[in-house]
């Protein structure tokens, strides 16, 4: 039986391991753990509108050098991800973002 | 009419008193190119996250209106012909609105759907059966 999946909010965060299609135990009789199922941050949270100027959430799906991580680490659906794309480079325009974070 | 959102930087050796005196003269821009404002909000001084000319800071403008494209037009051609404006972006907000309101009301209309929905029932599993197992002394401290 698959453990609890707790739809967390926190599903997005990048993580190094394998995919989470096979989200069961790996196999064998190791040590078992289970995959977060990752959901899309803002369907999760009912987040209709990305607004540019909330760097604090936009932040998150930014890497450290400023690029714009992909949907496969972080689960955000495909119209989401569009959204946020939008919003991130209206962000860098207006300075509230980095085109390119200094090294 | 349609709804804009126009954001500008000033640049941060301006007195707090010549900015207020900047942002009235911009809404009397908007005023008189046939637009309503909505909304000001100044949002303080903050660190840019790159560097702007020569400027690492400056003070941000926010300005909602409605208007026509016109008036974003003229408040465009105003803000880029004034020096102490490093920076400005104008978004227009009407079309996303109207979205996210039919999304609201999307949700709404399928919450109505089913009136009673399930507390997303977690099935009473098995783990039950294996816990006493795992059970240990409690710790004597």
């Amino acid at each position: 039986m698959p453990a609890p999946r707790g739809n967390s909010r926190n599903a997005g965060r990048p993580s190094s391991g394998p995919r989470r299609e096979g989200g069961g135990p790996p196999g064998g009789p190791r040590k078992q753990y289970f995959r977060r199922r990752k959901v899309c941050k803002f369907c999760d949270e009912k987040i209709d509108i990305i607004d540019y100027k909330d760097i604090k959430l936009i932040g998150q799906f930014v890497a450290e050098r400023g690029k714009i991580l992909p949907r496969r680490l972080t689960g955000t659906c495909s119209a989401h991800q569009h959204a946020l794309t939008t919003a991130i480079k209206r962000a860098r325009n207006i300075a509230l973002l980095p085109f390119a974070a200094a090294v | 009419m349609r709804k804009y959102e126009i954001i500008f930087i000033v640049r941060p050796d301006m007195e707090e008193e010549e900015l207020g005196k900047l942002v009235t003269q911009m809404e009397g821009v908007v005023t008189g190119a046939g637009g309503k404002m909505e909304k000001v909000d100044r949002m303080g001084r903050r660190r840019l996250a790159y560097r702007v000319g020569r400027f690492q800071d400056g003070h941000y403008v926010l300005f909602v209106l409605e208007g026509t494209g016109d008036t974003v037009k003229e408040l465009e051609r105003r803000l880029g012909v004034t020096d102490s404006v490093i920076k400005f972006l104008a978004v227009r907000m009407d079309e996303e609105l109207k979205r996210a309101e039919k999304y609201k009301a999307q949700r709404a209309a399928r919450e109505a759907k089913r009136p009673k929905a399930k507390p997303a029932a977690p099935s009473p599993s098995p783990v039950a059966a294996t816990a006493p197992q795992l059970e240990e002394q409690p710790p004597q401290a």
